[in-house]
C-alpha cells in the first residue's frame, strides 16, 4: 500500500490532497446522473468514473472512437483503450459518435487546452504563429467536435496567467467565440456552449447574457483575489462566491483505492 | 451556393473524385490470394510523396509493422493524414515526412509529441489542422464517392480558418455550413485482428475509422494477427468491416501494433513506451531507438524475437477477462 492511500491529516485536521485530486473531483461533480457524457483522455476518465461509483452509476460515457455506455470498473489509459467499451451498451466507432453529438444526443462534453480566454474558447493547436510556431501542440483531436456539438462543455485547467489569457494564440475549439450570439452567426447549434471551466482556484461559469466568464466557486483555501490574480483577462466575479467542498474522505478513498488503484494519473 | 468563408490552408491531396472511380473500376474483383511480406507490400506500394494514411486510435490497433517496414525502406517526403500517436512519430523521428493532414499527434497521457514539435517548428513538415471528426468524415466523403460532405464542426474557428474547408450558405436552410474536402488516400494502412488470404478483415471492439479509410484507399495494405480461413470469415460475415475487394495487399503481422494494444488480444506495452516518451525528447535519442528496434533488425519476425516470447506472453496474459 501506498503512503498516500492512509489520506494523512494536516495540521488543521483537512484531508491531504494534491491538484489533480481535486480537479478530479470536482469535475465528478459535475456529472450528473441519467446524462450523456462525452469523455477524453486524461482527468475526465478519472472524474467520471468516480461519478459512476459515487452519485452518478448510470452516467452514460461516450468515447470518441466508438465506445458508448462503459462501465468504467477499469481505468482506460486512452480513448480508443479496450475499457472505453468495457461492459459497454455498443462499440462502433467516431463517425457515429460524433455524428450522435451533431444530432444533439450528448449533454456534457470535457475538454482541455493550453490557453482559454474570457468566453471559453480553447487553444490546443499552437503557442505563437500557426505558420512559424513557438510550441506546436497536439492540435484539435476530438475538442474542435466536442465544443461544436455538445450541448454543454466543461473545461478542465491548470489556473494560471499563460493559461487564462486575454487572447488565445489560436481558436482550436470554440468557445462563445466573440461573444453573444457568435456561436449561431457562424452556425453552430443554438444553445450549445461553454458551461464550467474546472480549475485548481476555482469553479467558473459563464454570465447568461455576455457570455465571459465568472467566478462562480473557489476551491477550498483559495480567496478570490487569488483567482482574479492568475487571470490574464477581466474575471466576472458572481455576487455570492461559494467555496467548493474539498473532497470528502469517500471521493478520495474511492478515487485512490477503486479508480486509479495503480496511480497511473495521481 | 454562396461560400462565406474558405480556409487558407492548402489542399494537400484535392480529390478527384471520376479518378477514384475509374480507378476502383480497374481494380481486380475477383478472390485472389493477396498475403505478402511487409518488404514486399511496402515496396510495391508505397512510393516517394505518397499521400498515406493510417487508422487507429491512440495506440490502438496501430499498423507498426508497417510502419516500422516504411521507415527501414525510407520511403520519403510523405504525406500524411495524421491522427497518431506512436507511428507517426516513427515517420516524422526518421525524417520521412513532408506534409501532414493533423488533427492530433501527440503521446496522449504522456504529452506532447517531441518529434511533431521538432519537424514542424522548424519548418521541415508542412502542416494543415482538422478535427477528429473532420479527417474522419472527410474519409467518409471519399468513401460515398462524393467531393465534399457538409458538417457543423470547426466552424467559427482557427481551426477552419487555417485548414483547406469552406464555410457556405446552406440551399436548404440558409444557415452557414462547413463543407469538408473528401480526402483520397494513395496508400491506406490498417491493422485488423483476422483476414483471411484474400483481404476480407474483421476488426474486434470500437472501428475507430477503419471502414471510412479503408473505402477512401486507392491501394489498401492491410496487416493481420491472424490470417484465418475464408470459411471463419463467412460464418461471420456481420462482422466483416472490410471486403476483400477493397484490398490490396495482406501481411500476417502478430503483435502488429506493438508496442500499442489490441482490444482481446493483448494490452500495450507500457515500458517500451515509456522508452520512447524519453527517447524522443532529443533527436539523438530519438534515432537511437529508432536503431535499435527499427533499422537493425530485418523484419517484424526479427522484430518479436528481439521483444521476446517471455515479454509478449506477458502482454497476452495481461488482457482481462
Amino acid at each position: 500500500m501506498n503512503e498516500r492511500d492512509l489520506s494523512p491529516q494536516s495540521a488543521a485536521g483537512a484531508l491531504e490532497y494534491n491538484p489533480s485530486e481535486l480537479l478530479i473531483c470536482s469535475a465528478a461533480r459535475l456529472m450528473p446522473d441519467h446524462t450523456t457524457a462525452f469523455i477524453g483522455t486524461g482527468i475526465p476518465m478519472l472524474a467520471a468514473s468516480l461519478a459512476q461509483k459515487m452519485h452518478a452509476p448510470n452516467l452514460v460515457v461516450i468515447f470518441e472512437f466508438g465506445g458508448t455506455g462503459a462501465i468504467l470498473d477499469k481505468l482506460p489509459l486512452a480513448v480508443g483503450g479496450e475499457n472505453t467499451f468495457h461492459r459497454a451498451v455498443a462499440a462502433s466507432g467516431i463517425c457515429d459518435i460524433v455524428e450522435t453529438a451533431q444530432r444533439g444526443f450528448v449533454e456534457y462534453g470535457f475538454l482541455g487546452g493550453a490557453q482559454i480566454d474570457a468566453y471559453g474558447n480553447l487553444n490546443s493547436t499552437v503557442i505563437g504563429n500557426y505558420f512559424h510556431p513557438k510550441v506546436r501542440l497536439p492540435g484539435s483531436g476530438g475538442g474542435n467536435d466536442v465544443g461544436s456539438h455538445c450541448w454543454n462543455t466543461i473545461a478542465i485547467m491548470r489556473h494560471d496567467k499563460r493559461r487564462f489569457v486575454d487572447k488565445v494564440d489560436f481558436i482550436t475549439t470554440p468557445g462563445y467565440l466573440d461573444g453573444p450570439g457568435g456561436r449561431e452567426r457562424v452556425g453552430l447549434s443554438p444553445g450549445t456552449g461553454p458551461y464550467r471551466v474546472v480549475s485548481n482556484l476555482g469553479i467558473m461559469g459563464f454570465h447568461s447574457e455576455s457570455k465571459r466568464m465568472m467566478l462562480l466557486e473557489t476551491q477550498p483555501g483559495i480567496t478570490v483575489e487569488q483567482v482574479i490574480d492568475n487571470t490574464g483577462f477581466e474575471l466576472l466575479i458572481a455576487d455570492e462566491v461559494k467555496e467548493n467542498p474539498p473532497p470528502t474522505s469517500e471521493e478520495l478513498r474511492i478515487l485512490r483505492q477503486e479508480v486509479d488503484r495503480d496511480r497511473l494519473y495521481i | 451556393m454562396k461560400v462565406i468563408e474558405s480556409g487558407i490552408g492548402k489542399l494537400i491531396q484535392p480529390p478527384d473524385i471520376n479518378a477514384f472511380r475509374e480507378w476502383n473500376r480497374n481494380k481486380p474483383k475477383s478472390l485472389m490470394d493477396k498475403r505478402m511480406s511487409e518488404a514486399e507490400a511496402v515496396s510495391r506500394f508505397i512510393h516517394d510523396g505518397d499521400y498515406i494514411g493510417t487508422e487507429l486510435y491512440g495506440t490502438v490497433r496501430c499498423p507498426m509493422s508497417l510502419v516500422n517496414e516504411i521507415v527501414r525502406q525510407g520511403k520519403k517526403d510523405l504525406r500524411i493524414a495524421g491522427q497518431g500517436v506512436f507511428e507517426l512519430d516513427m515517420l516524422l523521428a526518421a525524417g520521412l515526412v513532408k506534409a501532414l493532414d493533423v488533427t492530433y499527434i501527440g503521446l496522449e497521457v504522456y504529452g506532447v509529441s517531441n518529434c511533431l514539435r521538432r519537424e514542424v517548428e522548424s519548418g521541415r513538415v508542412e502542416t494543415v489542422d482538422w478535427s477528429n471528426a473532420s479527417i474522419a468524415w472527410r474519409f467518409k466523403a471519399a468513401a460515398m464517392g462524393v467531393p465534399f460532405i457538409p458538417v457543423r464542426s470547426m466552424l467559427g474557428t482557427d481551426t477552419l480558418k487555417y485548414s483547406a474547408a469552406k464555410v457556405v450558405e446552406c440551399p436548404f436552410t440558409g444557415e452557414p455550413i462547413c463543407l469538408l474536402p473528401a480526402l483520397i488516400l494513395d496508400v491506406g494502412l490498417i491493422h485488423v485482428h483476422r483476414a483471411d488470404k484474400y483481404g476480407n478483415a474483421q476488426i474486434a471492439g470500437i472501428s475507430g475509422f477503419g471502414a471510412e479509410l479503408a473505402r477512401a484507399s486507392k491501394t489498401l495494405i492491410i496487416s493481420a494477427e491472424e490470417i484465418v480461413d475464408s470459411d471463419e470469415i463467412r460464418l461471420h460475415p456481420d462482422r466483416t468491416i472490410i471486403p476483400y475487394y477493397l484490398v490490396d495487399a495482406v501481411v500476417e503481422a502478430p503483435f502488429g501494433s506493438h508496442p500499442g494494444e489490441m482490444c482481446y488480444r493483448y494490452v500495450r506495452d507500457e515500458e517500451q513506451i515509456r522508452e520512447w516518451v524519453k527517447a524522443s525528447e532529443t533527436q539523438e535519442g530519438a534515432q537511437a531507438y529508432l536503431d535499435k528496434y527499427v533499422y537493425s533488425l530485418r523484419d517484424h519476425q526479427e522484430y518479436l524475437n528481439f521483444i521476446g516470447e517471455q515479454r509478449l506472453n506477458q502482454l497476452r496474459e495481461a488482457v482481462s477477462e
